[in-house]
């Protein structure tokens, strides 16, 4: 039969490598909309279950369906979870890309494929393994309308036996994701049990990939950026959510909506301890979080780039005015609609200035999904304390991805509400002028909406204001008012999360990098290491504005690249306005702007070209 | 030796909850004398000292423009947010949803609203919250010194000879329209009638609106224009007298049952609408869009509550919020235990 013939056709060497054990990467090409994602979601779990580490990425166009997707999932011993750049395993079952996605493969690598499309006369020096996706479907699934469906649990099957996966982890696996339907636990399982037997009977394990159990993953979870942060929303106890859709933060909207109906909703009256309203748009979006705000509510949005354009000029508001309000932005490629599936860090520049006049906004940016949880907290704690808007600066392949992580950690702290005057403080201290620095920090006492003083109310504007806020013109004014904002942002630079270091001895080289860059980037350093012999210190930025450590760190080493996810090296060119002036020829840019997710290789080859090391 | 008798100064007169006419003031207008604005924010001190609304519980709001300015110029003890052109309703209602026992009064102008803001605007119509928001309608940019905006009426002049050559927005038809619950039109120069209308507004639990015609002295007041203090006079075609009794009073019978209808509002005052057109029903939402209509079509400026219903849920009904104020809920009641995480956490895995 046909299988036997190309295994024939195979170059003898392809076969005879070395067994490669849990270090692999699969990637499964569909089309959009086929339901391929219960499917890889198993696989994932499956994989994870056996104590593997593990991590997948969805590559999906901005389609409902037709359009091709690829999901990857690498599946690596040591840990490494960002993008890998070469594919081991390939599914192929898009005969739209399917022709492409074989020939970009590296020899040795193996392909999964629907029969019909014939790829096997493509190439001879990788492994194919044919199945007759459609012949295995229709007994296993009787219903016709759900084929299209069910036959992309069988190359789960395929791959199940071709790798070592146990069918028990396969079962729980299908178990979990469909949690709420045992009806469609076995109708998947089956076709899963399918593709398995097919594979036995017919296609002899060739190539050197295999998986293995390890206990690597135990007590861990797994879970994408946009849940973690809905979760530490929650926990932080956010009352107020107002947002408009937008790839990629919809998400993050509709997972705080669903864990606050389960668990904040009042139990003695049945009635909510929130209130999330998807608004007209995003200047309602954030209009809403800046009443809310004022009116001392923990309030929150979240969006991407073109919702933040909108946002400029009511969070330049929020700034002047000294509002607290928590923007969630999931970065995507820009510019304009861009690529709106997919990952970038483009908004650095953008929302640390983001309004008209001077302004400078905290950044927060989270680089795990475990940062999108606790950041979600800190985030509202700190916008309260400062009192003004603050960004986590969070991106699609962080949002949108699954991610495996530790268990979050419950908040040791309680909630901190900043300088908030009730009306027993204005009794004792008989009035207050809201924008007056009395502590120092740069940061003035208000008071809410609602308090029942005759000296609590005072009017919030965005026209020139004295300390007393009422309407000024005057030169001294204007500047006494600024200067005390500027002040409030050096208090920031104490209080906001303090990078990360890594230090290698010896290193004269440091590498800054920021968000979900960060797993390139560990990788990237052992190849340094390992590779080249080459020590490397690393500095991952966690918020802007930037703490001393990270000035420290530029000053320690001799040269620093700058790594990021955007063509125009944003955090460079922050790092540059923001640097000792003899620091600044130090720093230097590695860009990645594809827009899909970073990878350590690229990093590697950069630092190494630049270092005249190639 | 010669003794000067002081007489005792009469007490000064208090309303129900024990304030003065002056703890109900704002600072000093900056708007130009003899601006229509101006007469509306005393309108809103009357209404508030009349009803005894309680200065600490009013949230004032406004966008940007002339009439943004006022909510500065009223109720000084209450908190004021004058935000971002075009924006009010959003920032409204952002504080409505942080603090559900909040008055929030919103005064904005014809450009804040029909122009730059009209998006926010049907938006707020849709989600009936309560508010009154408060049209302080010129037909110019007056702050921008004097261009048209989307309420001037086609051929309407400029001062500098410019005709209108668009249709207006009559934003009190969209509001009934989309679903505003209490709708009215006045003339910021009807003391009686605009006092009514706000007393009434202040006792309504959705969202109000009052498009109320105030002429601008500087760039809207000459010959030519339809929004001046002597043509809106002229072609005022009042639909029916309005009257308010508060819910502290008892109803007094000045009217004649036959030609009056009474409108209960949510706290339990009264309105009493005399009609002087015959047939006018203020509850019956088609009716209301035709009257506008056939004003337009005449050349009239009908004034009066075209719509009011109080059966209609608020937006902060249909959220269903707890009782208490959002923003002040302690945090065992908005951060949940360590269990949830934990169960959370474990699903997770």
């Amino acid at each position: 039969m046909e299988t036997t013939d190309i295994a024939i056709k195979e170059k003898e060497a392809t076969s005879k490598l070395e067994k490669v054990v849990n270090d692999l990467s699969i990637q499964v090409a569909t089309v959009n909309g086929s339901g391929s994602q219960s499917a890889n979601n198993v696989l994932l779990r499956a994989i994870f279950r056996m104590g593997i580490p593990v991590s997948g990425k969805n590559l999906f166009p901005s389609n409902i369906a037709g359009l091709p997707t690829w999901y990857t999932i690498r599946a690596c011993k040591y840990g490494y979870v960002a993008r890998r750049k070469e594919i081991d395993f390939l599914v192929a079952m898009n005969p739209e890309t399917a022709e492409e996605d074989v020939m970009s493969l590296g020899p040795g690598a193996s392909v999964v494929y629907d029969e019909r499309l014939n790829l096997h006369r493509l190439r001879d020096d990788v492994i194919f393994y044919p199945v007759p996706f459609d012949t295995l479907v229709a007994p296993v699934c009787p219903n016709a309308k759900l084929r299209k469906l069910v036959r992309n649990m069988i190359y789960d099957g395929v791959l199940a036996k071709l790798l070592g996966i146990p069918m028990e982890e396969i079962h729980e696996a299908l178990k979990q994701q469909f949690r709420k339907k045992p009806s469609a636990v076995d109708l998947n399982f089956n076709a899963a049990q399918a593709g398995y037997e097919y594979t036995e009977k017919n296609l002899p394990k060739r190539g050197r990939f295999y998986l293995e159990r390890m206990d690597a993953t135990r007590g861990k979870i797994i879970i994408d950026g946009n849940s973690a942060a809905a979760l530490g929303a929650m926990f932080a106890g956010v009352t107020v959510c107002t947002w408009y859709p937008i790839t990629p933060s919809s998400s993050l909207a509709e997972s705080l909506m669903s864990y606050m109906k389960r668990y904040r909703m009042d139990p003695e009256t049945g009635k909510a301890t929130f209130a999330i309203v998807q608004a007209e748009d995003e200047l309602a979006a954030i209009g809403m979080v800046m009443g809310a705000g004022w009116a001392g509510a923990r309030a929150m949005t979240a969006t991407s780039g073109p919702g933040i354009s909108l946002m400029a000029e009511i969070s330049g508001l929020g700034y002047y005015v000294e509002i607290p309000a928590v923007i969630f932005d999931v970065q995507r490629t820009g510019p304009s609609t861009g690529l709106p599936t997919r990952t970038q860090q483009g908004d650095i520049l953008k929302n640390a200035f983001l309004s008209h006049g001077d302004t400078r906004h905290i950044l927060l940016i989270p680089g795990s999904v475990e940062e999108c949880f606790t950041m979600g907290i800190e985030a509202f704690d700190i916008a309260e304390e400062f009192q003004t808007p603050v960004f986590v600066m969070s991106d699609l392949d962080l949002g949108m991805n699954n991610w495996m992580s530790d268990p979050f950690p419950y908040p040791e702290k309680p909630m901190n509400r900043g300088k908030v005057l009730s009306a027993e403080d204005l009794e004792r201290l008989g009035g207050f002028a809201r924008y007056r620095d009395v502590d120092g920090d740069g940061i003035g006492y208000r008071t809410l909406p609602g308090t029942k003083h005759p000296k609590a109310a005072y009017f919030a504007r965005g026209s020139g204001h004295n300390e007393r806020a009422i309407y000024s013109e005057r030169p001294e004014d204007y500047v006494n008012n600024m200067d005390r904002l500027a002040r409030k942002f050096e208090t920031a630079r104490k209080r906001v999360p303090a990078p990360v270091l890594q230090e290698s001895e010896g290193a004269e080289i440091g590498i800054i990098a920021y968000g979900s860059t960060h797993w390139a980037i560990v990788e990237s350093l052992d190849q340094l290491r390992q590779e080249y012999d080459l020590p490397v210190s690393y500095c991952r930025i966690r918020a802007f504005p930037f703490p001393e450590q990270v000035f420290d760190f530029i000053r320690r080493h001799q040269r620093i690249y700058v790594v990021e996810q955007n063509r125009d090296g944003q955090m460079y060119e922050l790092l540059r306005i923001e640097a000792d002036a003899e620091d600044i020829p130090k720093l230097r840019s590695i860009r990645h702007y594809k827009g899909i997710p970073i990878d350590a290789r690229s990093v590697t080859d950069e630092i190494v070209s630049q270092e005249g090391k190639k | 030796m010669s003794t000067t008798v002081v007489p005792p100064s009469p007490p000064a007169k208090v309303n129900r909850i024990g304030l003065e006419l002056s703890d109900y003031k704002g600072a000093k207008s900056t708007l130009c004398a003899g601006c229509g604005h101006n007469a509306i924010s005393e309108r809103i001190i009357e209404a508030c000292y009349e009803v005894g609304i309680e200065p600490h519980r009013v949230a004032k709001l406004s966008g940007i423009g002339c009439s943004s300015k006022s909510p500065a110029y009223f109720l000084s003890r209450s908190h004021g947010f004058n935000s971002v052109h075009g924006r009010m309703p959003s920032v409204a209602t952002g504080t409505m949803l942080a603090n559900r026992n909040l008055i929030a009064i919103g005064v904005s102008g014809d450009g804040d609203t029909a122009s730059i803001g009209i998006g926010q605007f049907v938006h707020l119509m849709r989600r009936n919250l309560p508010m009154v928001y408060i049209i302080e309608d010129n037909g110019v940019y007056g702050l921008t010194k004097g261009q048209f905006s989307a309420t001037a009426d086609i051929g309407s002049k400029l001062k500098n000879g410019v005709v209108n050559d668009l249709p207006p927005i009559d934003t009190c038809a969209l509001a009934i329209l989309l679903g505003a619950t209490y709708v009215g039109r006045s003339f910021s120069g009807d003391k009686k009638q605009l006092l009514a209308l706000l007393e009434g507004a202040l006792g309504h639990r959705g969202t109000v609106v009052l498009d109320v015609i105030s002429p601008c002295v500087t760039f809207n007041d000459h010959v030519g224009s339809t929004k001046s203090y002597s043509y809106v006079r002229d072609h005022d075609a009042p639909l029916e007298e309005v009257s308010y009794i508060p819910f502290f009073e008892d109803i007094t019978a000045d009217y004649d049952p036959g030609t009056t209808t009474e409108v209960t509002l949510h706290d339990g005052s009264h309105l009493l609408l005399k009609k002087l057109s015959s047939d006018y029903d203020p509850t019956n939402k088609t009716e209301a869009l035709r009257v506008l209509t056939e004003a337009h079509d005449k050349g009239e400026i009908v004034t009066g509550l075209f719509y009011v219903d109080t059966k209609q849920p608020n937006f902060i009904d249909i959220l269903n919020i707890v009782d208490e104020p959002l923003a002040t809920l302690p945090e065992s009641r908005v951060r949940p235990p360590k269990a949830v995480l934990d169960e959370v956490m474990e699903s997770l895995k």
